[in-house]
């Protein structure tokens, strides 16, 4: 394997090597309660509660587009009251989760790189480690952990948010009947849709917290270094969380067949 | 005892550190001197496990820390108390979660115990009262104090220093020099200082380590340092640009 040392391939290799390596070690040292609850806590309101505005707006202006881009298009073969239907569908399995990803990613992630990065610039973090403090109980954990709890419930936040503003678009504004499209709405969409959903939002959160993570702890010297640290985080999390959608959507899928869900 | 043997350590195949030997006893107080990017700080981050060497051993306590992995070494450097070159505080904290942060992970302590050996730190490094400031709000010799005050509040055996006074005036780095040999004799700790500060190194250390060209040049007591007429020794110590010039 020797030819690939120093080339694109073998950096991205050894890269994916260490960020598994360094999820290996934060799983097993949160099962072990390492972590400071208060720490926790804390990384549960910095990237569940303030990042609330950011998904709400997203969820509902998705939501309404694609109520309105799905009527315009039905609307052509008389099947206006399905809209809902394909907009719950959408919101529950693949746009709440993927778009509340994207947009913590590029806020709670660059966040992360940016905060580890600096830590690790000023010799704060080999501070920690002469306090006989493991870098990865104390930074790592409490925010992989608060990103797996905060991921589902935002994802929640703009399924709902975004159907409810699909309705009154829909609704009020194009003027569907609300009886058939709710009926439709109900009947098209199920409880596998919603876990799809909720499944693929634990997924992301862990995404967004360990690239983030690993980009800060492993960000060059100075300021160039912790600037290119929180693009990276952002640009990889962003991308991972799209490649890995489709292989879950593919999973989930079958697997939901094969329990007959 | 902290012993290292035949230590090696390069960087991007740029040896910094070649074949280092040197045993430090309980309980002395170390000086390692040498010129700025002589290998200094990488020396006293090996000693910590904070760097891992090419080859050669670090031994603390008999014990051979460079074969440990990072959740061995939290043991090992429990001994340890560590005063960074600048600070390193954690700057999202105040100076009393700072000091505390040491006593809080080991949950052993209650919070009353904790805030008054964080009060008692604060007055062993002349900084009472200063609880509540952010470490954005103090000087940079506040924040070596506060660097101390942290690092022996869980009563350590064995302080680091790395370069103390550096970037300090001269009344700065007086105090400084004073409080690491009140924590020396009131702890009794081992101390090692990494250092350039000729006036900080006769003051503080009965032992001198001073590297040059990547190896232990010299290895004594001060007075043997101080007195030498080695050519290279004697160009440190006076500070004196060209070995054949005189110092002023």
């Amino acid at each position: 394997m020797n030819f690939l040392v120093g080339t694109w391939l073998g950096e991205w290799l050894t890269g994916l090597g260490r960020i598994t390596l360094l999820a290996r070690d934060a799983i097993a040292s949160g099962l072990t309660f390492k972590f400071s609850r208060r720490d926790l806590l804390y990384q549960i309101y910095f990237i569940g509660i303030k990042s609330q505005s950011v998904v709400i707006v997203t969820g509902a202006f998705t939501g309404m587009v694609l109520a309105a881009q799905t009527y315009f298009q039905f609307h052509k073969v008389k099947m206006d009251t399905a809209t809902l239907a394909v907009v719950s569908v959408s919101m529950c399995s693949e746009l709440g989760p993927v778009l509340t990803a994207l947009m913590v990613s590029g806020r709670v992630g660059a966040a992360i790189a940016a905060e580890i990065g600096t830590m690790r610039v000023t010799e704060q973090i080999d501070a920690l480690r002469t306090l006989a403090t493991h870098p990865v109980d104390y930074l790592v954990v409490p925010r992989l952990i608060a990103s797996n709890i905060a991921l589902p419930l935002l994802t929640v936040e703009a399924m709902a948010v975004g159907i409810a503003a699909s309705y009154v678009v829909g609704v009020h504004l194009l003027g569907i009947d609300p009886t058939y499209a709710w009926y439709n709405m109900l009947k098209y969409s199920n409880d596998a849709d919603v876990m799809i959903g909720l499944i693929k939002s634990v997924v992301f959160g862990g995404i967004i917290a360990l690239v983030g993570c690993y980009k800060g702890m492993t960000c060059g010297l100075g300021a160039d270094g912790v600037g290119r640290a929180t693009t990276e985080a952002v640009v990889y999390a962003s991308i991972t969380v799209l490649i890995s959608n489709f292989f879950l959507t593919m999973v989930l899928e079958h697997l939901c067949v094969l329990l007959g869900l | 005892m902290i012993e290292v043997r035949q230590l090696y350590k390069s960087f991007g195949g740029q040896p910094v550190l070649t074949d280092v030997n040197f045993r430090i006893e309980n309980g002395e107080s170390v000086v390692i001197m040498g010129r700025s990017g002589g290998g200094k700080s990488v020396l006293l981050k090996h000693i910590i496990g904070l760097l891992q060497p090419d080859r050669g051993e670090v031994l603390i306590e008999g014990e051979n820390i460079v074969a440990m992995n990072e959740r061995q070494l939290l043991r090992v450097r429990a001994k340890f108390g560590m005063v960074f070159q600048g600070a390193a505080l954690f700057d999202s904290m105040t100076v009393a979660e700072n000091v505390a942060f040491p006593l809080e992970r080991k949950r052993q302590f209650t919070p009353g115990e904790i805030a008054r050996r964080v009060a008692i730190a604060l007055e062993m490094v002349d900084l009472p009262g200063t609880e509540r400031k952010k470490p954005a709000e103090l000087s940079g010799g506040m924040r070596k104090r506060v660097g101390l005050a942290r690092a022996i509040i869980y009563e350590p055996q064995i302080v680091l220093y790395d370069e103390p006074t550096t970037g300090l005036d001269p009344i700065v780095s007086d105090s400084i020099d004073k409080l690491i040999m009140r924590v020396r004799d009131q702890l009794k700790v081992t101390c090692i200082v990494v250092t350039h500060d000729m006036r900080s190194a006769r003051r503080v250390g009965n032992h001198v380590v001073m590297l040059h060209e990547k190896k232990v040049y010299a290895n004594g007591t001060p007075e043997e340092i101080f007195t030498s007429t080695d050519a290279v020794i004697r160009q440190f110590v006076d500070g004196v640009a060209d070995a054949k010039e005189r110092p002023i």
